[in-house]
């Protein structure tokens, strides 16, 4: 079973790390991945080493899942494909900002490829911008907390939803805390013939500003507080859900979180809090999570 | 530098750097309270716990980075984080 090989340049608790090694054994030793700028591919290929023991190859930041269909492509035509999965492997920038425009297109297209989407929430390897996966209310270096500002601006974008509209065979969220749950929906999403997507949720202790220890807790409170919903959807229906059963409020996530410190230091913090719950509850009765 | 055609190296070529220099906080292995169920191992995001055939793990001080999740996420607290001595 394949996993990352150590002395990559992850910092101490790295959720991608944690990621990609959840994604290597769920998808088995024939695969070909490919990932573009960012954490996961800085920290793993600092030339002229590579932590990856499976093929794997650098893209550009915008063509992720175009680089992934051409593979495909190319193995169909020269009648090499066989049972190799293709696998791309991006980070929230990537897919929900930079690279959202050829990943649409290798959906509409329908290439049998898996997409997975390592969500740290910013633009950790550059130093913490804000990206279209911030949620609101997240302190970055483009979104900073200050006198007249409360963080991020603007929701978390829905990519999911975004992707289960191309009529995909299987779009699924999931979190690298729950590793038993994305390993089965990595399994899964290789085995479906067709362009399948796959949202993993990844705190960041360096950008969320946490202990590294508590990487997996951090992830757990995002679900059990309804921010982060785990679901399954097939042919844009929702399939599949994770039930919550002792529903958080807001605040147990919230305060274990250096980015959202000024909610709670800060006058008017508490009507920010309450904007974030609603949009946990809005969760709940979306998906039905209770 | 000499750069291969197509920037090609060779897998898992970065094993040599040994990352266990940035550990400031070392796991302790507690054997006797270890019930093999492998979270730690799984969860480890530098391969540095490595289970064994009889279940139990063994760390590579090499490659461990310190980061705790293995003592953090143990369901019997199997492995205490202590302070680095050089």
């Amino acid at each position: 079973m394949s996993r990352l090989a150590p002395g990559h340049r992850g910092c101490p608790g790295c959720c991608d790390a944690m990621a990609a090694n959840f994604v290597l054994e769920a998808a088995g030793d024939d695969v070909i991945v490919v990932s573009p700028t960012g954490c996961l591919e800085v920290m793993t290929t600092p030339y002229p080493e590579s932590a990856w023991e499976v093929p794997w190859i650098h893209s550009l930041f915008e063509n992720t899942a175009s680089v992934a269909a051409g593979i495909e492509s190319a193995l169909k035509a020269l009648g090499r494909k066989g049972n190799t999965k293709i696998i791309g492997l991006a980070g929230d920038g990537a897919t929900m900002d930079i690279g959202t425009l050829g990943l649409s297109g290798a959906f509409e297209r329908g290439h049998d490829i898996t997409y997975v989407c390592i969500d740290n929430e910013a633009y950790m390897n550059t130093g913490v911008q804000r990206s279209g996966g911030t949620p609101y209310g997240a302190s970055t270096t483009t979104s900073p907390t200050g006198k007249k500002s409360f963080g991020n601006r603007t929701q978390k974008k829905n990519m999911p939803a975004i992707m289960a509209a191309h009529g995909a065979p299987y779009v699924t969220t999931t979190s690298i805390s729950y590793p038993k749950d994305m390993m089965r929906k990595v399994k899964k999403a290789v085995d479906i013939e067709g362009p399948c997507y796959i949202h993993a949720h990844a705190p960041c202790s360096t950008g969320w500003r946490f202990e590294s220890a508590r990487t997996v807790e951090i992830g757990k409170l995002a679900v059990e507080t309804a921010l982060w919903p785990l679901y399954e959807m097939e042919y844009s229906e929702i399939t599949g859900v994770k039930k919550i059963k002792n529903k958080k409020p807001v605040e147990e996530y919230l305060k274990a979180q250096g980015r959202f410190k000024h909610l709670f230091t800060r006058e008017g913090g508490e009507k920010e809090i309450a904007k974030i719950q609603e949009i946990a509850d809005w969760n709940v009765k979306h998906y039905g999570l209770e | 530098m000499k750069i291969a055609i197509g920037g090609m190296v060779e897998p898992g070529s970065t094993r040599v750097n040994k990352t266990g220099g940035w550990r400031i906080y070392r796991p302790l292995y507690h054997k006797d309270m270890c019930i093999k169920c492998g979270i730690c191992s799984l969860l480890c995001p530098d391969s540095s716990v490595k289970a064994q055939e009889d279940g139990y793990v063994i760390f590579d001080y090499d490659y461990c980075k310190g980061c705790g999740i293995c003592a953090y996420e143990c369901p019997k607290d199997a492995i205490e984080m202590v302070l680095e001595e050089k």
